[in-house]
């Protein structure tokens, strides 16, 4: 159990450092929100289950389901949100220029 | 595995500091609204790493859960907010 959860969380801290990494990197705003609203969803998810594993059988692991469960269900409804905000106020979403 | 969660603390650690570092510079409103949207998310993790470092995993999940109903609040209020307002 220990090394599925070591396994787990190690993947997990790989996708929320890769979403990061998307955010510091990508040109637009919407393409930072792809990396950060799909990365960090998997990542948290993933970690958060790591670490239910580590905590065995019990009514905590049972918790740290429910806190994973909560974040997959809530991380994409907060992203469709800001992206609708993000298209009714006017913002154009980048498309590469003529020569790049 | 103590020391393995100390390094995966520390590299979530550089990521935070990383992302608000970028949500600082950044002069756009909404790049700043999801960069402080996965400051939240990987504050949630954290916490769950720190309740498995300092042995208190009971106590931090009530924390990581509070966390994360907050962080998911503040972000559905603030996109309502400037919903209608002109893109910087």
């Amino acid at each position: 159990m220990a090394v599925l959860g070591a396994i787990l969380i190690a993947s997990g801290v790989f996708f929320l450092i890769a979403g990061t990494i998307g955010y510091l990197r990508l040109p637009d705003f919407f393409t930072r929100m792809h990396a950060i609203g799909k990365s960090d969803t998997l990542g948290a998810l993933l970690s958060l289950l790591g670490v239910a594993c580590l905590a065995g059988w019990s009514l905590l692991a049972l918790k740290f389901v429910i806190v994973a469960l909560f974040i997959f269900l809530a991380n994409p409804t907060a992203t469709h949100a800001i992206a609708r905000a993000g298209l009714l106020s006017g913002l154009v979403p980048w498309t590469r220029k003529d020569g790049e | 595995m103590i020391a393995f969660v100390a390094v995966m603390c520390v590299f979530l650690g550089a990521a935070i500091i990383a992302t608000l570092w970028a949500v600082v510079m950044r002069p756009n409103v909404f790049d700043r609204i999801i960069g402080i949207g996965a400051v939240g998310t990987h504050t949630t993790v954290l916490l769950a790493f720190t309740g498995v470092l300092f042995r208190r995993l009971d106590a931090f999940v009530d924390i990581a859960l509070t966390y994360a109903l907050l962080n998911f609040i503040v972000t559905l209020a603030v996109a309502k907010y400037i919903t209608t307002r002109k893109a910087a």
